[in-house]
Formats: C-alpha cells, structure tokens, sequence
C-alpha cells in the first residue's frame, strides 16, 4: 500500500499545482482580464457589485498582496466556489459543471474502459500471430493513430448518422424527451450515446492495440513463455501467461495516455453537440467565458487524476511485486 | 489524438542492443546508419513527410486563387469541378487553395515545439537520469506532473487569457505547446540514461578520467540519438494534433490551417450537410501527415529494438512457407545475443507509471 500512498501524494501535489496555475495564468498573462470581459458584457446591467467580484477574481485594484489573493483563491476553490460563467447568465460554474459532468464521465469514462479492454486484447492477438494477415491490421491501425478524434467524428456522422441514418446526428437525448428515471428516456440516452462512444472507442484503441503488441513480442520471447509451451500447455494458457504480464506497461501507461484521450474524446463531444465539459469548453472559448475555462481545468485534471489513482489500484492488484516491498 | 502510447514501452522496457553499437565509430556504426533507411516503414514514411513538406512550402505559391477569394454570393457550397477541385466553402472560397495555404503555418509550429521540446526534454530527462537522487526525483515529479496534467484545458486557459496577441504568433503558440509537450521525451531519457550510465564503457570512461560534461556529452548522448530523434518525432506529431485542435477551438486564429478549415466547416454544420469535399481534404491531410511522423517512429522502435522486425516476415517476397514455418517455432527465435537488462528503476514516485516499472 505504500506504493498507493506514494502516487495519492503525487496526485496531491499535482491537484494544488494545477490549482496554482489555476491562479497565476490570468495573473501572469500581460493585459486585463476584468476590462475583457466587462467588455464581453454587452447588453447585461453591470453592478458595481459585479465589477468589485471580477477584481477579487482576478486580483486586479485590490490591495491584497498576492499572497493573501492566493489563498482567498484557495479558500474559494476548497469551498467549491469557482466563479459565475458569463456565459449562462452568470450561473455559479459548479453548477453548470455539474449539470454536464455526468454525460461527459458516462461517455468518455465507459468508452475508455472499452477501448483499454479491447485494444490490448486485440494487440495481444495480434503479437501472437505475428507474421499472419492480421499484420495488415497495423498500417490502418498508424492511420487511426495519427487522425484526430473530431475528424473521425465529423466522419462517423455523416456516412452512419446521415447516410445510413443508423444513429442519431447530435445532442444526448431527443429534445423532446424529459430527462427522468424511466425506460424511455434511459434507452434514448444509450442510443445517443452510442455513435460518440464508439468513435472514441476506435480512435483510442490504436494506441492500445501497438502498446500491447509491442511489449507482449518482448514477452513471448522470455522463458517462461517457453517453458509453458514446453509443457505442453494449451495454446490458450500460454497467451494468457504472456498477456498478463505484458498488460502491466499499459495499464502503468494509462497515466501518459489519458490526457490525450480525455482531450480527444472532449472535442469528439462537440462535434456530436453532446452536452458534456466539451462543448462547455467550446462554449468558454467563444464567449471568453474566463472563469468557466479556469473551473474546467480544475475538474477535467481532477477527473484524470481520479482515472490514474484507479489505474494504479488496478496496477497494485495485478503486479504483486508492488505489493511485496516495504 | 492518441500516440505515444506504444513507443515508450518498447523504448523504456527493452533493452537496446543497436544503441551501444551505434557511437562506436566502427565500420559497423556505417552499417548500421545506411540500414536505416532499408525499413519500408521509414522509406513510406519519409516519402509522405517529404511530400507534406513540398506541398506546404510550395502550395501557397501554386495555389489557383487567393485562399479569402469570394467567388459568388451564394450560402450553398458547391461539390468539386473543374474551377474547384475540391469545391467551394459556404462563402464560395476554394477550399483546395485553402488546403494548400494551410500546411506551412501547422508545420512551423510543430517544428519550432518539437525543437525546443526536445531541448528540454533532453537537458531535464538526461540531467534526471545521470545526477540521480534528489534532482532526479525532484525532475522526474516535475516531467510526471506535466504528463499526467490534460493539456487542452491548461492550452484553452492560457490562448483564452493570451487573446488576440496570442493567436497569431506562430513562435509563442509553438512555444506554449513545447511546454506541455516535452514531459514524455524527458520520461523516456531519463530511463535509458538509468540504464546506459552503469554500463562497463561509461565506467570506464569515468575510471580513466574523464570530465561530466565530456562524458554526457561524447558518451550518453551520441547512444540516446534514436531516442532523441523518436522523441523529436514524437512531439511533432502531438503538436500538429495539438495546432489543429487549437485552430478547431478558434483557440488560435484560423486563417489558414487544416484545423481552421474544419473549424468553419463545424460551423457550417458540413458534416450534416454531407459538404464532404469541404471537411474530408484537411482531415484527410493531417490524419496522413500524423501517419507517416507515426511511421517513422515505428521505424525507430524497430531500429531500436529488432524484435519489432520479426512481423511483417509473411510480406517479404510472399514466403508465406518459411514465414508459418518460423511461427511454429518461434520460441526459437530468442536472440542468444547476451542483453543486459537495465537494473531496476527505484520504485519512487514515479515508478508506478513508468513504462518499465513492471519489467524492471
């Protein structure tokens, strides 16, 4: 467990360095952040009360020393108070963060799962039978590497979703639909949801599929791989030996490869209009939406952060060595 | 996009029996060096890195019109023809002329990130792996907590306080995508210069007297070149996925490049519309030109680690016989060539997510 306390203080100290940078950025970058985005303001009554919030947000004519705004930031982060987002008519951004966190952890978190799964167990085969056909697999495999996520988006919409009219083309549910606990509206959801997973899941499998088979042909040359096949064990065992062993660099790259996936599958969700922390970035961007993009990064690295403390727990379980030492 | 995935494992993990030949300087260093290019994996991709490199030096000369040119006042774009190879936009602007402009602004940034990522990555990753200890520890925190930190929201943060100033300048947008790119390639430094700086030659080199800088820098460094160089690869390619995301967004300006096209053709709904010949070309061209900075690092790996090379056997003049026959028996293909494995990586903070904390 010491391992797991190890890597719970790494991602304690990459929370308060994200958080820090969370308050220096705006700080740091020349120009003000408060007259950019009064002047965004248009059509709305400003307060002296609103402009007095902006300059504590910010930092901008107040006395405080830079210190004592870092930690009424930190005060405010711990509180859960990130600032209103100007573009929801000045909604607190927890709660609008709130209202689309659910379908984006759906989404990405169950389509990563997928594509982990059945990425290193299609890598794994394809080691296996190196030098087969299955070989031809890797030059369209290096082509879903490289593209980006939303180009196989804009691609999946419009030859399944349009053309073939095989899926819905945007938004999670039908508008109609009145979000509720009931069959109906579950099922819609699943059915939403199924064209934006499943181009996440085949432009994320790539990776797996080359990471996987790149250490299990490390793998299959060590001698206990031999030794099981000596024995006369069954094909399927012997792959298995192999496997479990080769997995441990993919589940341990997890941490590297979430960033760029998450990333990915959040620019996924905005060309499918999906209502999750995409298309609030999006939103951010267009409106200079400042807060709103500040509270996003903090939850989206919070978000992976809780991915890799997952993975390392899954890692501990599956390597007893971490287990051992102490 | 999702690399780099594979590329470390195989780097971090195995042990590389053609780095140690390669700073030798003997006839076998010339072998080597000319067997490189032998890879079809290289010579594919160094064909496509050439023509996407042609094509964006010279496309904005041999465009047909200006890439802003309105041709008509129409809202419909229209499908290719012979006065638009690829169509027009929903502005009536020639999308191939736009295609051909939008390759030179990518490329420079994704040169000048992927030159001062591999910079740093090589001054922390090496400085980590030879000094050991504390700085070690410190620098790999450091390279750890930029790799596990997404990068998309910390870029949308930073062009969204950085503005319209931010936007257009080519060096400070490669430059901020450098900073969150050069995490990884210190990663896979730092491990081989773990592994390369017990073996025999740098103590002996130390034995006979030799200073730090002289052996960091005529020792470790010539034998970490594929690596450097796969690194290099390797940010290139993250920040053209990065560039066009960011030019996706509106993040940086999208006049002119691939994502700038599919930018506006996201806001003209082109993929619902079925205005293929609007979004397929510029995805097209950055999923190709990604492809063949992927092959090249492929070629790399399999350089690096000669394992990789056993598939593909069935390709080779269609000896399909001899490829099944090697298959059945391939457990005889264990390399009797003596590998030194790399001696355990400390299990510290960041060994539970390097690439060979498991294999160590």
């Amino acid at each position: 467990m010491l391992v797991i306390a190890r890597r719970l203080f790494f991602y304690l100290v990459t929370a308060a360095i994200a958080i820090s940078l969370d308050f220096l950025i705006p700080r740091m970058i020349p120009g003000n952040p408060v007259d950019a985005i009064l002047s965004k303001m248009q059509g709305v009554t400003i307060t002296p009360a609103t402009i007095h919030a902006l300059d504590l947000q910010f930092g901008v004519n107040t006395s405080a020393s830079l210190w004592g705004q870092y930690t009424h930031f930190w005060n405010n982060v711990l509180h859960g108070n990130l600032g209103v987002s100007t573009a929801n008519a000045f909604e607190p951004v927890s709660t609008v963060i709130r209202q689309a966190l659910p379908y984006t952890l759906g989404l990405v978190g169950v389509a990563t799962l997928i594509s982990f799964v059945l990425g290193t167990a299609i890598g794994a085969i394809v080691a296996w039978k190196r030098g087969s056909w299955l070989d031809n697999l890797l030059p369209v495999v290096t082509f879903f590497q490289a593209a980006p996520y939303f180009f196989l988006a804009f691609l999946a919409i419009d030859v399944f979703a349009v053309t073939l009219g095989w899926f819905p083309t945007a938004r999670a549910a039908n508008a109609t639909d009145f979000p509720a606990f009931n069959w109906t509206y579950i099922s819609d959801v699943l059915d939403h949801s199924l064209l934006p997973g499943l181009t996440i899941v085949v432009a994320s499998a790539a990776g797996w599929i080359v990471g996987m088979r790149n250490v299990m042909l490390t793998t299959m040359d060590e001698d206990y791989v031999l030794i099981a096949a000596a024995k006369g064990l069954p094909k399927r065992r012997v792959i298995w030996y192999a496997a479990r062993n080769a997995i441990l660099p993919s589940v341990s790259g997890f941490a590297l490869a979430i960033g760029f996936i998450v990333s990915g599958a959040l620019l996924t969700e905005i060309v499918f209009s999906y209502p999750g922390l995409g298309s609030l970035l999006l939103q951010a961007v267009q409106n200079n939406d400042y807060e709103l993009m500040q509270g996003l990064f903090l939850i989206i690295t919070f978000a992976v952060l809780a991915a890799n403390l997952i993975a390392d727990f899954v890692y501990v379980f599956l390597d007893p060595r971490t287990r051992q030492e102490a | 996009m999702a690399v780099g995935i594979g590329t470390e494992q195989v780097t971090g993990g195995a042990p590389v029996p053609g780095a140690a030949l390669l700073g030798t300087g003997s006839p076998r260093r010339r072998q080597r060096a000319l067997r490189l290019p032998r890879s079809p994996k290289i010579i594919v991709g160094l064909a496509m890195l050439t023509f996407f490199v042609l094509l964006s030096v010279i496309g904005p000369l041999v465009a047909p019109y200006s890439p802003d040119q309105i041709f008509a006042n129409s809202p419909v774009p229209l499908p290719p023809s012979s006065a638009h190879w690829l169509g027009t936009t929903n502005l009536q602007q020639d999308v191939f002329s736009q295609l051909l402009a939008g390759g030179s602004d990518m490329l420079l940034v994704s040169f000048i990130a992927g030159v001062i990522a591999t910079a740093l990555s090589v001054v922390i990753g090496v400085t980590a792996g030879y000094l050991g200890g504390l700085a070690d520890d410190l620098l790999s925190m450091l390279a750890n907590i930029f790799l596990v930190m997404p990068a998309l929201p910390l870029l949308v943060i930073l062009f969204g306080f950085l503005g319209k100033t931010g936007s257009n300048d080519l060096f400070l947008i490669g430059f901020i995508i450098s900073v969150t790119g050069w995490a990884w390639g210190a990663r896979v430094l730092r491990a081989q210069t773990l592994s390369l700086r017990n073996r025999d030659y740098v103590d002996s080199a130390k034995i006979i007297g030799e200073r730090r800088s002289r052996i960091i820098f005529a020792e470790i460094l010539p034998n970490l070149t594929p690596i450097v160089a796969s690194s290099f690869l390797f940010t290139v390619l993250y920040a053209v996925g990065t560039y066009t995301a960011m030019a996706f967004l509106g993040l940086v300006n999208p006049n002119w490049s691939w994502g700038g096209i599919l930018y506006y053709a996201q806001g003209a709904n082109a993929e619902l519309t079925g205005y293929w010949w609007w979004y397929i070309p510029p995805g097209l061209a950055v999923a190709l030109l990604g492809t063949s900075l992927v092959l090249l690092n492929f070629g790399i790996d399999e350089f690096i680690n000669p394992r990789l090379r056993a598939a593909g056997l069935s390709r080779r003049g269609g000896d399909r016989k001899r490829a099944r026959a090697l298959r059945s028996q391939q457990f005889a293909l264990t390399p009797v060539l003596p590998v030194s494995r790399p001696p355990a990586a400390p299990l510290d903070t960041t060994a539970a997510t390097a690439g060979n904390g498991g294999r160590a």
